[in-house]
């Protein structure tokens, strides 16, 4: 009744091939966007904003990263994690050779070191696919979370070994450093992922996206129809590497603020990404969102929700309570839709087109 | 994405493109590396000298070869429970490692409470098979046609599950093998050879002597039961099986029970290495390589890919690793395996399936 | 089909739901303290006895006195299965209830360093974190005591000394340093590398990366080439019990092989069997429960069945540890009523609590840790002390004291922290300068 396209004529070839063709998915856009700008920072609390939503944006970007890869190209990586470090280590040298240039403009410059890499370690998919690439990249893996130990270069030569987080303005607001507020590091985040997620929408209807998804579901035949390989896989690795690396580069730059971030970028990471792309939805951006929310927001919700909600659990059976509902969400899921969050949306949205009359 | 297939492609290989990031590849690593170096002597350090000390301590090398023969077969067992379950259900066992560790916890667990070591051993096997039964009817039966990556990541939803069920019910902390309990030997063997000693663990010992004893049961019962002929069945198709008459729900019970007991002894080993805790289950993951040479669908590649992933790696760590620092055993088994993979992609016995359009 | 959309729908609910705001609680007329514990993941063999000794104490001090000066003190634990993501998570849950952080591993207290400062919340990292933190100047509100691991590697030149007859005959021997692959590994490495090269003696390194823990067999062989004549663990988890059976395995004498204070777990050592006897590690409190503080625990908390912590384990190396850390935590606690008269304190006054903290001998005897510990006592510009520690021998059922207490070469390690801490704050740009005045008895 609300929601459906009656009456919405496309009287050009733009708005027939817009990417929100309906009236009511731009609203609806304009709405999240509208909270995700006004009421998450004016109504969450700093640990709501700190801890849920920065981290569900990073992961967001990071997992639409690994969608363009895996989900849209159909290669397989467990390399995310060590690419992210990549952009993260990339941007705090950046950082330090260039303190006076914008820290928005190094994240995202930062990303571009990680794509080099990432093509570096794509050539194996010229040859190979699916486990067998998959576990190629942990290659890449392994090997960069190494370096990022073994070259004390990477980290400036500090004692420490950890990355420390210098203060960075922007418009004389702190934006990384301690100083930074929840807001502040929130908002850098929300600009970065929305502009980033228009890009990769705009990727991923174009000719390298098409290209991609042709790959994707057989590559001899896209190739005989002109496709060139190597483009279009290595161009999905740069790209799947860009976005991973601007993620690892937010992950210490705007939510972390340092610290051992050989650690922080281990191969759990990878598989934590590989994951939320999975439950999300493969090859949908919009999943990538929702597996984002569901494989980072749920555990840290239940673990501080349940107490106060009343729930009696805490410390260690509430981390194995939730590591057991985690898990059995995973397979419920899975069961329930094997095509990801992305799919529940869509057959919702085709039931509400119906409703309330679906005959 | 559903096919592991690969095709000889070596064309790609001739684009220039493709060499000029090859040699792009070979200077990055070789700048890595001489960071790390005196430039006068690289060469020397690199090519010369690692020789020399192996012809010096033939001991030593002897020694290396050994331990690298040991964690050989060990990675080979965990590599052998992912092959048993990927050829006959098409799955691949994230959980395999987890596996390890709950088999290994519940024995060491019930021993604890009291049960004889050897009765905690039958036990054991039944929480084994009770697992494979629940794994069967809860996750797999939902999901049959499933394209492999839906079922990758189902069995990441059972690893977690399971760490959490392991972790309630046991406990988190370390726990020692019951090695004495069970029969197995401890202490060396000292061999003066070569001019030195060369020891071999006792446990070590033990430990290829039950993997081959295994391996052989497992290759006999593929062979000669009724049961083994349908498993080489159903990993050749499963509709083909199906409309033999051969019950798929059936297969997939008695392949994850293997793989729980090939799981369990694994555990058993390991844990008579160091302790049995939860970092065990980080261990498993150096079983991939040996996958990705081996092949996925092979149980003689599972037992050769672990030798040389384990001889490889440690002879590389030993002669090589001090030349930038030491600890690159944690990558040194990927690069061997991806170097054998640019030759071969199915890996070394793996299927080679021709595609078609 | 209708259920099956049902559950669909089912299902996205659950979603939606379980994704739904955060809310924190509240404290009243008592004081909060929460503590960063870990008894879940692969480093929870470790995290379970610190957990239970420092939860212990803190419920022994709230049944047999009352609490501190008639506060209870609310202790909640948040888990973190040594994970920085879910230590950053209760740190930021945290931050506004609880007197003080007591982050409970480095990459975590890492973190939380710069936050800290703002937040103006203390954090307590005892003998774990950032060496350079020692220096108070830079770092108001991080207290490392009772030693840094800089001061730890120190001690271990010291001893490796002893045991030579003197510090001339370091001269020309071989020092291997076994750590894990990570910051907190490497950090000893500096102060050994000055040691190495005033002493003449060489230094080994034995890198152990993470996923390796418990498959050292090829760094073990380099040992075996390389014969050094001590070994230095700095290692935790998984990776010290694996040490030790190695050293045994490779016939190393285990007597060589010195670990860190956090490789001095009872199951470190159980690993190794009746062969790991001999085997030794650094230490700043005592094993044991001939403490009147262990007895009292007993009698007022696990005896009456207010703990999880079996009868057994109490007394233990590391719980023992934990003990002492909430000893610290309630002294300061106490010294921060007495400096600002109030009942009910905060973290304010906790951090001026801790930097006046002043644990002598005397004050040890009175709370029953005679013997248990040394004195400890924090200044306005060392928030470390550099004090004594010793090294303790696994006999086959219990860690002993083995030779006298060993003072950390403090001239060697101190300018290095003041260089650090330094570098640290230039690089990190725009450090707020320290405003928090010092206490005139400091």
């Amino acid at each position: 009744m609300l929601y459906r396209e009656a009456g919405q004529y496309k009287s050009t070839y733009a708005a027939d091939m817009a990417v929100f063709p309906l009236r009511e998915d731009r609203i609806g856009i304009a709405v999240i966007l509208g909270i995700a700008l006004v009421a998450v920072p004016f109504l969450g609390s700093d640990f709501f904003i700190a801890s849920v939503m920065i981290p569900f944006l990073i992961f967001s970007l990071a997992a639409i990263g690994l969608n363009i890869l895996t989900g849209y190209t159909g290669l397989i990586s467990l390399g995310t994690a060590a690419f992210m470090g990549v952009g993260a280590y990339a941007c705090y040298k950046l950082t330090t050779f260039f303190p006076n240039v914008n820290i928005i403009v190094l994240i995202l410059v930062s990303g571009l070191f990680s794509a080099g890499i990432g093509v570096l370690f794509g050539l194996p998919s010229l040859r190979i696919k699916g486990f067998y690439l998959a576990v190629a990249t942990l290659a890449a893996q392994f090997f960069l979370q190494w370096a990022f130990v073994r070259v004390p270069w990477l980290f400036n030569y500090n004692a420490s070994g950890a990355i420390e987080v210098p203060q960075r303005t922007l418009f004389d607001i702190p934006v990384t450093g301690a100083s930074a507020t929840p807001e502040t590091r929130y908002f850098v985040c929300l600009g970065l992922v929305v502009v980033l997620t228009w890009f990769a929408s705009n990727l991923v209807h174009g000719k390298l996206g098409r290209s991609w998804m042709a790959v994707r579901d057989m590559d001899i035949a896209a190739e005989l129809m002109g496709i060139k390989l190597l483009n279009a896989k290595l161009g999905a690795f740069a790209v799947s590497s860009y976005f991973a690396g601007v993620a690892g580069a937010m992950m210490i730059f705007l939510w972390y603020g340092g610290g051992e971030a050989a650690d922080v970028f281990s191969i759990r990471l990878s598989f934590n990404i590989l994951f939320m792309v999975i439950i999300g939805g493969l090859g949908s951006l919009i999943g990538s969102f929702f597996g984002a929310a569901f494989l980072s927001v749920l555990p840290t919700a239940l673990k501080f929700g349940l107490p106060a909600l009343g729930v009696p659990l805490t410390g260690a059976t509430a981390e194995h309570v939730t590591f057991m509902l985690v898990g059995a969400l995973i397979i419920f899921f899975l069961i329930v839709e094997p095509h990801g969050l992305a799919r529940l949306w869509q057959i919702g949205k085709q039931k509400l087109r119906t409703w309330p009359f679906p005959y | 994405m559903s096919d592991i297939a690969t095709r000889p492609a070596p064309n790609v290989f001739a684009n220039p493109m493709v060499k000029a990031g090859l040699i792009a590849a070979a200077i990055v690593a070789a700048i890595a590396i001489g960071v790390r170096l005196d430039p006068s002597n690289t060469l020397y350090a690199i090519f010369v000298d690692p020789f020399q000390q192996m012809v010096q301590a033939p001991d030593l090398l002897v020694q290396t070869i050994w331990e690298g023969l040991v964690s050989g077969v060990l990675y080979a067992l965990i590599a052998l429970g992912f092959v048993l379950i990927f050829k006959a259900s098409g799955v691949f066992n994230f959980a395999q490692g987890i596996m390890v560790v709950f088999a290994a916890l519940t024995l060491v667990g019930l021993y604890e409470k009291g049960v004889p070591a050897f009765l905690a051993v039958i036990l054991t096997l039944g929480v084994m098979f009770a697992l494979a039964v629940t794994i069967e009817r809860v996750v797999l039966r939902p999901l049959v046609n499933q394209p492999d990556i839906i079922l990758f990541m189902a069995t990441f939803g059972i690893t977690y599950f399971l760490i959490g069920f392991g972790e309630s019910l046991f406990g988190g902390n370390p726990k020692q093998m019951i090695t004495e309990q069970l029969y197995l030997p401890k202490g060396a063997i000292d061999l003066q050879i070569l001019g030195g000693l060369v020891s071999l663990q006792k446990i070590d010992i033990a430990a290829a002597i039950i993997a081959s004893l295994m391996i052989g049961l497992l290759a006999l019962f593929f062979q000669y039961t009724r049961i083994g002929r349908a498993l080489r069945a159903v990993a050749d198709s499963h509709k083909a099986a199906l409309s033999v008459g051969i019950s798929l729900n059936q297969i997939w019970v008695i392949v994850w029970f293997t793989a729980g007991i090939v799981a369990l002894i694994t555990g058993i080993m390991w844990g008579a290495r160091s302790d049995v805790s939860f970092a065990l289950e980080i261990v498993a993951l150096k079983a991939l390589p040996v996958l990705i040479l081996g092949g996925f669908t092979s149980i003689p590649g599972a037992i050769v890919g672990g030798l040389i992933i384990g001889v490889g790696e440690k002879l590389g760590e030993f002669y090589w690793g001090p030349l930038i620092g030491g600890g690159i055993e944690s990558w040194l088994a990927y690069f061997i395996a991806l170097g054998f993979l640019l030759f071969r992609p199915q890996g070394l016995f793996g299927d080679k399936i021709i595609e078609r359009i | 089909m209708k259920t099956s959309i049902l559950m669909k729908g089912a299902a996205l609910g659950a979603l939606l739901a379980s994704t739904a705001a955060i809310m924190p609680a509240s404290a009243q007329d008592t004081i909060y303290f929460s503590n960063n514990a870990y008894r879940t993941g692969p480093f929870s063999g470790s995290g379970i006895p610190i957990g239970d000794g420092m939860r212990d104490y803190i419920s022994m001090i709230n049944e047999r006195d009352g609490g501190v000066n008639g506060v209870k003190i609310i202790y909640e634990e948040c888990e973190t299965g040594y994970d920085t993501k879910k230590s950053i998570e209760c740190y930021e849950q945290v931050k506004s209830k609880t007197i003080v952080y007591s982050p409970w591993s480095t990459g975590a207290t890492l973190a939380a360093i710069p936050r800290a400062h703002v937040d103006k919340l203390p954090i307590l990292s005892m003998a774990y974190g950032l060496s350079a933190s020692a220096d108070g100047t830079n770092f108001p509100w991080v207290f490392i005591p009772p030693l840094t691991y800089w001061d730890g590697a120190s001690v271990m030149v010291k001893h490796m000394a002893a045991e030579l007859g003197g510090m001339d005959k370091l001269k020309g021997k071989k020092l291997g340093l076994i750590h894990l692959d990570a910051p907190f590994g490497k950090e000893p490495i500096p102060v050994l590398e000055n040691l190495a090269k005033k002493y003449g003696f060489e230094l080994k390194l034995y890198p152990v990366a993470a996923a390796d823990m418990q498959n050292q067999g090829s760094l073990w062989l380099s040992i075996r080439r390389d014969r050094p004549d001590f070994l230095y663990n700095q290692g935790w988890g998984a990776m010290n019990p694996t040490a030790v059976k190695e050293a045994i395995k490779n016939n190393f004498p285990i007597n060589k092989l010195v670990g860190v204070w956090w490789a001095g777990g009872d199951d470190d050592a159980r690993a190794g069997g009746a062969e790991a006897k001999g085997y030794r590690s650094l230490n700043f409190n005592a094993a044991g429960q001939n403490f009147p503080v262990i007895q009292d625990i007993l009698k007022h908390v696990v005896e009456k069945g207010k703990s999880t912590t079996p009868k057994e384990k109490v007394g233990e190396n590391l719980y023992n540890r934990g003990v002492y850390n909430s000893m610290l935590v309630v002294e300061a606690i106490r010294t921060a009523q007495k400096l600002t008269g109030k009942k009910v304190i905060t973290p304010e006054d906790m951090r001026r609590g801790l930097e006046s903290l002043n644990v002598d001998e005397a004050r040890l005897k009175e709370i029953g840790m005679a013997g248990f510990a040394s004195p400890v006592k924090i200044t306005c510009a060392d928030h470390s002390g550099h004090h004594k520690a010793y090294v303790a021998e696994w006999d086959g059922t219990k860690w002993t004291q083995k030779g006298d207490w060993i003072e950390p070469m403090k001239d060697e390690v101190r300018p290095l922290i003041e260089a650090n801490a330094k570098d640290y704050v230039e690089k990190a740009g725009n450090w707020p300068k320290r405003t928090e005045p010092c206490e005139k008895s400091s």
